[in-house]
């Protein structure tokens, strides 16, 4: 194995992503010490390859098989962008005409998939808080996700953060994240009336998390967000959620009294339990985010 | 042929799924493969955005306090792209976590070779 | 005020109490305490099912219920009828016996800290598959699908080993794969329709029919939602994804995925068919009879896979490629009886799968966690029990009368007497995979009543636990009793399939 890379290695390194890690030639090194039987398989890995050229012919086949078909599908598809197409029906029409009337909502996206058609809404928000747990489920370290090199690594980190190594964006996260953060808050609180929401708002306040993690190291991070906040402010949110609809769709299939005050439409504080909604599914949002780049880099909150 | 060049959104979008489902199929590194997969979704997203849009209309939020049909596109497509973004959101982060634990396992990102690492660890 | 009818509330209710007590579940932090919410949840699910099945066949009726303030066109429905709600009883009772009689898997393979994760998983995936039943809203089932993925992913990798990362890799690939097909052709349904609710694209559809307007994107359409459903659930070109997951999977959780996860998009695939595509329509445009060749093949193929793998688990999991074989089959003959006997087999593939992974888990822990058939000599009379159970669910799914696999078979023979020119190949098809089936189980229950001696170490007896034996024995029970009393649930799926039309 020779110590200097050909330029060929180099860029190679690069598109896998290699060349990022700091120390890429130590590491690499390091890498290829259990793998030193490569070396002598390589024939045997070109012989797979060769008898892949079936699958790679077929595969591209298939693909411009699929393409065909759907490009003739388009083909019969109705005409982009003509008012008589079959999806400007009538479900249309009821949600922009009587929208604001039996929503509250200016928005007429936020007032249908919250109020319309709030059961998917429902269920887009549980497939977040699955993935969430699932990454927790794989990342979080446990006695069968351990390493010593990964433990060497936090700590490394952790030092890093300590110091005073990255103050430009120490002082950039210092002044941005704050703006970032309200700017979030004031997407979620007027998801009703401009564009955007709860989903988009909680990944704006997510990104102001991260950006505040990155510069100031978990430490910080940890002194007002553990996994127990996490914890408290998921589930609190989902179990809102989940009342509030229920209470909703109950009172709505069984046509019992309901009657929850819409407000003057373009308010903040109208439309129903579209505000309230939104701002669970903001911070569910805001904290999953977050908590996907505390368990990506650290495997922990 | 010539409606395809009017319909040219959901064109893009169906070359678009094509090109995701061939990364899907024929890359190696895990990493790719999802990507792939992300592409595939986005050109979903591109074929239903491109389903709302009415020409000469506006985005559905109330403007200019006019209450008509006939003045905004369909808001139904916007909202299923939404419900398909987080989906896709949530997948992306489960398969990812699953590439760092197995690249923490095995050291490589090659599904092959994680297959053929595996399958001799197995065999022991 | 207008009269409540509480009835009527109960799909919503499951639904929703299994979504609930998953959201509490990170709550806990015992594994002990969730698996209580857990069967708690269960049960009243399992109790509210058999109200509404008992009241919706006392009345021979089907209901929407409405998710909202909204009527159909614009709000969210579920629907219910007989055929649901005798599916989700089912499921219910499945779901309960195999996490109760599993739970020792699942204490021992799930780190201590992870264990309340993995029941808010199930409970989601519970939830995931109730919805799948009542929905009457395509779009809301293509989430509930990706809750599903992401659920059975979860219960997949829980075990932690790198084998089962690998197992879920693959699983999530091809998965994905599927739902993306479903979405794309949900797209496209929805531009040349302008609906989401099953009754109002069917409308549509049979307008679009007539008139013979978009009958291409129609075809594809069709196609794509049931490549992407046959994907889903493990028809027989896509089957890859099985044996890697349930080999390195908690076998509890191979049961719950093999014995219910995959019937519920079958299940989704079938309302598809009555209530959106209608059965002339799909037998016009031929997928039908793709679906039936195809269900042959994997009856075949299944078979011929299961004989040639050495490892019990991965034994089984061809078994289930087979066993969905035989459901596309019954799906594929178009007729009413072959839909009736598909069901009735969906029910007897639940009862008994499940409680076959059990039955091999035990027996594998019992022979120092070797999974080769050649170890698992002598296991039955180690763990008798287990045994048992294996052997009653082998015998019940080579279709040895007096078990449940036994009625289904005969109801596809029936049924090939009402399939024009498909009645040779059914018959044959399912004359050469029972003797496959046959074939494959035997060696494997005969070699665990043999017995072995090895030298030095005496054969010691398993310590099963009671719960454990509870489970089987009520498993082995629902299994010859509804073998011997099946007509009553023949003539619920009858009354469910005619009303879902």
């Amino acid at each position: 194995m020779n110590e200097k890379k050909t330029f060929w290695q180099h860029l190679q390194a690069w598109v896998n992503g290699e060349e990022a890690i700091l120390h890429a030639d130590e590491y690499i090194k390091k890498r290829e010490q259990p793998h030193q039987k490569r070396w002598i398989k390589k024939p045997n890995m070109q012989r797979i390859k060769e008898n892949k050229g079936l699958y790679w012919f077929l595969c591209v086949l298939v693909s411009l098989v699929f393409i065909t078909i759907m490009l003739l599908v388009v083909s019969h598809l109705p005409t982009f962008g003509q008012p008589i197409n079959p999806t400007n029906n009538e479900v249309m029409e009821r949600y922009l005409e009587k929208g604001i009337e039996e929503t509250g909502a200016i928005n007429f996206v936020a007032g249908m998939i919250l109020d319309y058609r709030a059961f998917d809404t429902f269920g887009e928000s549980n497939v977040l808080f699955l993935a969430v747990i699932s990454v927790l489920i794989l990342l979080k370290r446990d006695k069968k996700n351990i390493n010593a090199r990964e433990d060497r690594e936090t700590e490394e980190d952790e030092r890093f953060d300590r110091s005073d190594h990255k103050s430009i964006l120490k002082i950039g996260a210092k002044y941005l994240s704050p703006v970032v953060i309200l700017y979030g808050i004031y997407v979620v609180l007027n998801g009703h009336l401009s564009p955007g929401g709860g989903f988009s708002g909680g990944s704006i306040i997510g990104a102001g998390l991260i950006l505040y993690a990155a510069a100031n190291g978990h430490e910080a991070m940890r002194r007002f967000f553990t996994f127990k906040t996490f914890t408290l402010i998921s589930v609190g949110c989902l179990l809102t959620y989940c009342g509030c609809k229920s209470y909703s769709f109950f009172t709505g299939a069984n046509h019992v009294g309901y009657e929850i005050p819409k407000g003057i439409p373009g308010n903040i504080l109208s439309s129903g339990f579209i505000l309230p909604l939104n701002i669970c599914v903001g911070l569910i949002v805001a904290c999953t985010m977050y908590g996907f780049y505390a368990l990506f880099t650290k495997g922990d909150m | 042929m010539s409606h395809l060049l009017i319909n040219y959104y959901e064109a893009a979008s169906v070359i678009l799924f094509g090109i995701g489902f061939m990364n899907l199929l024929l890359q190696n590194n895990l990493i790719k493969k999802f990507i792939g997969l992300n592409i595939m979704d986005t050109a979903v997203y591109l074929f239903l955005a491109a389903k709302g849009y009415i020409f000469g209309r506006v985005a559905p939020i109330l403007t200019n306090g006019v209450i008509d049909a006939d003045y905004y596109i369909n808001p139904v497509p916007a909202g299923l792209v939404l419900t398909g973004i987080v989906v896709s959101v949530s997948v992306t982060a489960f398969s990812l976590a699953l590439v760092q634990r197995l690249y923490k396992h095995y050291g490589t990102l090659n599904m092959d070779e994680i297959m053929k690492l595996s399958r001799e660890r197995e065999g022991e | 005020m207008e009269h409540v009818n509480l009835v009527h509330n109960i799909p919503f209710f499951s639904i929703f109490i299994a979504m609930f007590s998953g959201i509490i579940t990170p709550l806990v932090k015992n594994g002990k305490i969730a698996h209580k919410i857990h069967m708690i949840m269960v049960l009243i699910v399992m109790i509210m099912s058999a109200i509404l099945l008992m009241n919706v066949v006392k009345n021979g009726e089907s209901f929407t219920f409405m998710m909202g303030h909204f009527p159909a066109p614009w709000g969210n429905e579920l629907r219910a009828g007989p055929l649901e709600a005798l599916m989700a009883l089912t499921f219910s009772v499945v779901m309960f016996l195999t996490v109760t009689g599993g739970i020792e898997f699942i204490y021992h393979d799930v780190v201590p800290e992870k264990q309340s994760f993995y029941f808010i998983m199930m409970n989601a995936i519970f939830g995931g598959m109730l919805s799948l039943i009542y929905t009457n809203d395509i779009f809301t089932a293509y989430v509930f699908i990706e809750i599903i993925t992401i659920a059975s992913c979860a219960l997949i990798m829980a075990k932690g080993t790198a084998q089962a990362m690998v197992g879920t890799t693959h699983y999530l690939v091809i998965s994905l794969l599927g739902s993306g097909l479903v979405l794309l052709g949900i797209c496209i349904l929805y531009s040349i329709t302008g609906h989401l609710l099953f009754p109002q694209i069917k409308e549509s559809v049979m307008q679009l029919f007539q008139s013979g307007e978009y009958s291409f994107p129609l075809l594809v359409v069709t196609g794509f939602m049931f490549i992407g459903i046959a994907i889903k659930s493990a028809l027989f070109p896509f089957h890859s994804m099985l044996p890697g997951a349930y080999q390195s999977a908690v076998p509890t959780s191979s049961g719950i995925l093999s014995g219910l996860v995959l019937k519920s998009y079958i299940i989704l695939g079938i309302k598809l068919i009555y209530s959106v595509f209608s059965v002339d329509v799909m037998l016009n445009l031929k997928i039908l009879d793709i679906l039936f060749v195809f269900g042959l093949a994997g009856m075949v193929m299944g078979s011929v896979y299961a004989m040639r793998e050495t490892r019990m688990k991965r034994m089984l999991a061809y078994s289930s490629v087979a066993q969905i074989g035989y459901i596309y089959m019954g799906i594929g003959m178009a007729s009413r009886i072959g839909m009736v006997a598909a069901c009735f087999h969906i029910l007897a593939h639940a009862v008994t799968k499940s409680m076959l992974f059990l039955c091999c888990g035990s027996m594998v822990e019992t022979c120092g966690n070797k999974e080769q058939i050649y170890y698992l000599r002598g296991a039955g009379l180690r763990n008798p029990l287990a045994g048992i159970g294996f052997t009653v669910g082998a015998l019940s799914m080579v279709g040895v009368p007096l078990f449940v696999g036994f009625i289904s078979k005969l109801y596809f023979a029936t049924a090939s007497i009402y399939a024009p020119g498909k009645m040779a190949a059914v018959l044959i098809v399912l004359g050469i995979s029972m003797i496959l089936n046959a074939l494959y189980f035997l060696p494997s229950v005969i070699a665990i009543w043999t017995p072995v001696k090895k030298e030095g170490e005496e054969a010691k007896k398993a310590v099963i636990s009671p719960a454990f034996g509870v489970c089987i024995v009520l498993f082995i029970l629902i299994n010859i009793g509804m073998g011997i009393f099946y007509r009553p649930f023949i003539s619920i799926i009858e009354m469910g399939i005619s009303l879902l039309q």
